[in-house]
Formats: C-alpha cells, structure tokens, sequence
C-alpha cells in the first residue's frame, strides 16, 4: 500500500504504454503515406512555382489562365466526371435497392458478380471495351444484324466511349457504399411509413431516400474524385479527341518534360477539388451525412 | 385530444401457413368497439403474426378481417388508417420529434397551424411537452416508446395496434408505462390490440385477453375469468403458477386420495380430472375447525424465501407435490413440517386432463 492512492503510479504506466502501443501500430501506415504522399505531393507543389531555370515564378499559372485550351481541359474533366458520376448513380442506386431488397445469400452472389470487374485489370477491360465498341465491333455487328441501327455507330474514339469506359469502371464504387447504406434501414422504417400512410412513393422519398442518403453521398464523392483523376480510359477509349486533366499532366512530362507546368495542373486540379467537396460539405451538412458526433 | 370513434374489428377464418407451418390456423375472433384486447402466447404461437396482419403487413392465405363493416384484408397498409406502435418504436431518425409526429398529418395534407398544435397536444398528452425539437437519438428509451405512441394516436385513428410496446423498458418503468397506456385507452376510447408474451401485463392492461398457441385461439375472456376459470391445461399453466393435483370425479362428487372435496359447482360426467391449485390461494390453517374450506394435509419439502412472499413445496396424501405462496412475516415453516393446507371451494376448480373445461 502506498498512502492515499494505492497503485496510482502502476495504474498510469499501464494506462501510458497502453496508448503508445495504439500508437505503435499506426506508425507504419504514418509513415508510408508520410513517404509516399505528403512528401512527393509537397514537392511537386515546390515545383510548380519554379520556372524553366530554376528561378520562383507564376509562370504555369499564368500559362494556365492565358491559354484558353487550359480552360478547355478543366471545362472536360469536370464535365465527364459530372456525367459519369450521374449515370453511376441513375444505374447503381436502383441496382442497390433490389441487391438490398433480396435475400442476403442471393444478394451475396450478385453482389459478387458486381465485384467481378475488380478482378480484372483496368487496362485490359478499357482495351476489351475498345474491341467492343468499334466501327466493326461486336457492339456494331450485332446491332447492324438485329436491326436496331443501319450504319456503324462512333462508340468510341470520342466521348461515348470514355463515358461507357469510365462508368463500367466506376459503378462497384457507388453500388458498394450504397448497398451497405440500404441494408442497414431497418425494415420496420418502412412499415412505420406505410403505416402511417405513406404509399410507396411516398414512403421512397420521405423515408428511404433521407435513410440511404449516407452511402448515396460517399458514392458520389467516391466516383467523383476517382474520375477527376482519371487517365486510362480517356486516353485509350477518348482516341485523343478527349482530354482530362491527367491526359494533359502526361503529355506535359512525356511531351514537353516540363515538370513544373504538370505539377501546376496537378496542384489546380486538387485545390479545386478540395474547394467543390467544401461547397459540396456545407451544402448537403456532409459531417452529419457521413455520420460525424455532432449536427 | 377528444375521444376518437372506436371500430370493431372481426375476423374470420384467418389462416396462413410459412411451408408446412401453420402460422395462423381458421382464427376468429370479434374486437368489440373500443375495447383493450391483449393477444397474448409464447413466442412463435402467432400473435405477431396476428397483429401484423391487421396492420396489413403480412397476406394471410386466406380469410377476412373487417374494420366496422369495410372488409380490409386485401387493403394495402397504408390505406387501413391504423395507428401502430412498433416493438423498437420505429422512429424516423432522419427528423426531429415533432416532425415524426407531423408525419401522418403531413400525409393527410395537414399542415401549418394546425398539425403544430395536433403535434403539442399529442405531445403534452404523452408528458412530453416541449420536446419536439429534440434529435431521436437524444431520448431515452422511455421518451422514444411515448414518442412513438405519440405518432401513432395523433391523427386519431380508430383501432391501434401495439407491438410489444413495453418489452425494451426496464421493468419499474415498465409497470408505470402499464398503467399510464391503461389510462390513455380510457381516455381516447379507441380500438386498441395489443400484443404481449408477460402475462401480468396483460392482466394489467386489458378488457379481454384471447391466450393463443399454435395458431389457435385457445381460449378468449376478461383477465379473472382467465386466471380464475381457464378453459384448458395450457392456459392453466400459461396464466400465472398453477399446480395440479390428480382427482376422480363419480356421480357428482369428487374425491382426493379418498377424501370428499367442496366444490363451488358439483361436477358433471365422471373419470379422471385435474385439481388446478393456485400457490396463493391455498391457505395455511391453524389448529382450530375449518368447515367450509377443504383441508389438505400436507408435509413441507421445501422453504423459498423470496422477499415479498413465501414459497413452499410440499407433499400431500398421494405423494403429489404441490406449490404454497404464503406471507413472509412470522416464524416460516420448515422442511419436514407438517401442515393443513385450506382451500376454498370457489378456488378448487377441475380441468380435464386432456384439455377442455369441466
């Protein structure tokens, strides 16, 4: 026994290692994205605001402002983001609902066939898409023989292609968060609902609809973000006629070895990013969505 | 909130079978205008399946249900106009109280003036007044079972379905909840099915309770002719402790281990019965003449103190075990005691062995 506080001092040593061992673990994980990101991230940042000779300047922003095809570039990515993000969730949230809606083991096997594309590499699938969709693709001929279009159509080489490309790619990333947001709604919500007197319509927009909204919400920014930063498949599919941002980076540094002007885009793209998922934030009270503590 | 206009609800025939289990088998059953019905059983006897059969949730196979004199069995729910309480609540956590509450105004294209005060007055009604700003997950479990009976009575339905409601609350709070939803049903006067696996709540709370087993009612009556004169062993030894005591019944007489019992009503037929005696009912009898009560000679077994009571096993002529509840003050009777057990003719009542009542 010591005095007043029997085995005070034990009991914090305990409490103390306790948390450096926590600590322990995460250390690693730290440490790579430290090594990985932060570092790599920063000195690209370095670099765009240093010109051909070494020298601190605005040169790349400035280019960026002045040329209009810079404009250009944004003006694209941002669209086929905006478009692929809004097929993804037209085909994915119905796609959810019913996987949500079936008995868990069937829902596990289709759930696996959404998967499936994982297990492919996304090389192969945007060049076996690129077999697909041209001029005298199985899309075309089967088309042509069934009847439904007389001449070949332009499904790729342009932004049909990196349309159809970049949703197939992204559509698991909107059906997983927003399946797991479904199966989580308690039955009884919508029995409450119609109970109440709500039709299913009704009771679909009042009840389901506010209730999935969490993975709906991670879905989106999800896919989003993937597609901002999109590379493969605009460029294989696009058949250079469409230019995102990640497109342009590599020409700049294949092209051009102008390092400092992609980093310049790079940094652009992700502080625009940034500032659209803060509008996006405040909009749609996104800390209460994604389930922060407070409202 | 004024007193809403009750319906009666019939029900004919109502079976529905999951497979080879049969859920509900040919039930028919009358809920008078206004009445507290309490369906109680065991769990998988049906009596859910019942309930959310009214509330429209599960299709029987076949069958009819009437709501006053509109037949509803293929109504879809959310025209029935039944309010409900569900057994988690089922409280939209995406909306504040009031909003929950303002629901089924809001689909009845209430709004403005009006639905806020049906809202503060369903509120004050279930002593919640002034929470209606609250988040859902800022209740107690308490708060939420008031909140949802709230949202249910507040477009004053005429039948209300109740799940279980109590079943999540601690049980001091479940005891006051009892007597307060007992109240509330005086006050409003509608149609009310409840649903419930704790006996004592349904003796508590109801007008009528219909005992159900298997998918058939077994028997259908107010709580002291349940507890007093069940209909058959199950509901015998459902309601409440029972023990029974083995007796032969000729030419109107019925006799114990030889000995001529008093009975309240001479029983008819003759063969073999059961004696149902309640533990409480039985009365330990001092030295002095006991004429009007059957006096059974018994050997205690076993001494349970409980608290509140006294439990006692003991043996008597026959060898046949039976339960005593007595008062816990005093000198206790020990095992090995010998003692004279009264009970009351009113309280000796014969079930058949089989089943049905004498």
């Amino acid at each position: 026994m010591t005095g007043a506080e029997p085995n005070a001092v034990g009991l914090r040593r305990d409490a103390f290692l306790e948390r450096l061992a926590l600590f322990g673990l995460g250390g690693p994980a730290v440490l790579l994205v430290f090594v990985t990101m932060v570092l790599p991230v920063g000195w690209l940042f370095w670099l765009s605001f240093l010109d051909d000779s070494g020298a601190l300047s605005l040169e790349h922003y400035r280019r960026m402002i002045e040329q209009p095809s810079y404009g250009r570039t944004f003006r694209t990515t941002f669209e086929i983001s905006v478009l692929t993000t809004a097929i993804c969730v037209a085909l994915g949230y119905p796609l959810a609902y019913v996987l949500s809606q079936l008995p868990r083991r069937a829902a596990n096997l289709c759930m696996i066939a959404v998967m499936l594309p994982f297990w492919t590499s996304l090389l192969v699938r945007t060049y076996a898409w690129l077999v697909l969709l041209q001029r005298r693709g199985i899309v075309n001929t089967w088309g042509i023989k069934l009847g439904l279009w007389d001449e070949p159509l332009t499904l790729v080489n342009n932004l049909n292609g990196t349309l159809i490309g970049m949703v197939h790619i992204m559509l698991p990333f909107l059906v997983l968060p927003v399946y797991g947001s479904m199966r989580a709604i308690d039955r009884d919500f919508l029995k409450a609902a119609a109970n109440l007197g709500a039709g299913p319509v009704r009771a679909f927009w009042q009840v389901f609809l506010p209730l999935s909204m969490p993975g709906l919400v991670a879905g989106i920014i999800i896919v989003f973000i993937l597609c901002l930063g999109f590379y493969v498949t605009p460029a294989v599919l696009g058949g250079g006629k469409v230019t995102m941002v990640a497109n342009r980076i590599a020409t700049d540094i294949e092209v051009f070895f102008n390092w400092g002007a992609a980093s310049a885009l790079g940094v652009v793209l992700f502080a625009l990013t940034i500032a659209l998922l803060y509008v996006a934030a405040r909009l749609v009270g996104l800390n209460r969505v994604l389930g922060g503590d407070d409202p | 909130m004024a007193r809403s206009a009750a319906l009666p609800i019939a029900i004919r025939q109502l079976t529905k079978s999951y497979g080879k289990l049969r859920v509900l088998d040919s039930v028919d059953l009358d809920i008078r205008s206004g009445e507290f019905l309490t369906l109680l059983g065991p769990s998988g006897s049906g009596k859910t399946t019942l309930l959310m059969m009214l509330a429209g949730f599960v299709r029987p196979d076949h069958g009819s249900m009437k709501f006053g004199d509109s037949e509803v069995v293929r109504l879809a729910p959310h025209k029935r106009g039944v309010g409900m309480v569900f057994q988690n609540y089922a409280l939209f956590p995406h909306m504040d109280v009031a909003a929950n509450i303002a629901f089924p105004l809001k689909l009845r294209g209430i709004g403005g003036d009006d639905a806020m005060r049906r809202v503060t007055q369903a509120l004050e009604l279930v002593k919640l007044g002034g929470y209606g700003a609250r988040r859902i997950d800022q209740l107690s479990g308490g708060q939420r079972q008031r909140i949802a009976l709230a949202r249910a009575i507040v477009f004053e339905p005429r039948i209300l379905l109740m799940d279980e409601p109590l079943s999540a609350l601690d049980k001091q709070l479940r005891e006051h909840m009892q007597i307060e939803l007992r109240q509330l049903h005086e006050r409003l006067g509608m149609t009310t099915v409840y649903v419930t696996h704790d006996q004592r709540e349904a003796l508590t709370m109801s007008d009528r309770i219909a005992v159900i087993d298997q998918g058939r009612i077994m028997q259908i009556a107010p709580p002291r002719e349940l507890y007093e004169r069940p209909a058959n062993r199950f509901v015998a030894e459902f309601i409440g402790e029972s023990t029974f005591v083995p007796v032969e019944v000729a030419n109107g007489a019925c006799r114990l281990d030889g000995m001529e019992l008093k009975l309240a009503v001479p029983p008819a037929g003759s063969g073999r019965r059961l004696l149902m005696v309640r533990p409480e009912r039985l009365e330990i009898l001092g030295d002095g003449p006991a004429d009007d009560v059957n006096v059974l000679p018994a050997t205690v077994q076993a001494t349970i103190y409980q608290g509140d009571s006294v439990l006692l096993h003991a043996s008597i002529g026959g060898g046949t075990s039976i339960a005593i509840r007595g008062a816990a003050s005093g000198r206790l009777p020990a095992a090995g005691d010998n003692l004279r057990l009264g009970l009351r003719p009113a309280d000796a009542y014969l079930i058949d062995d089989g089943g049905s009542p004498t």
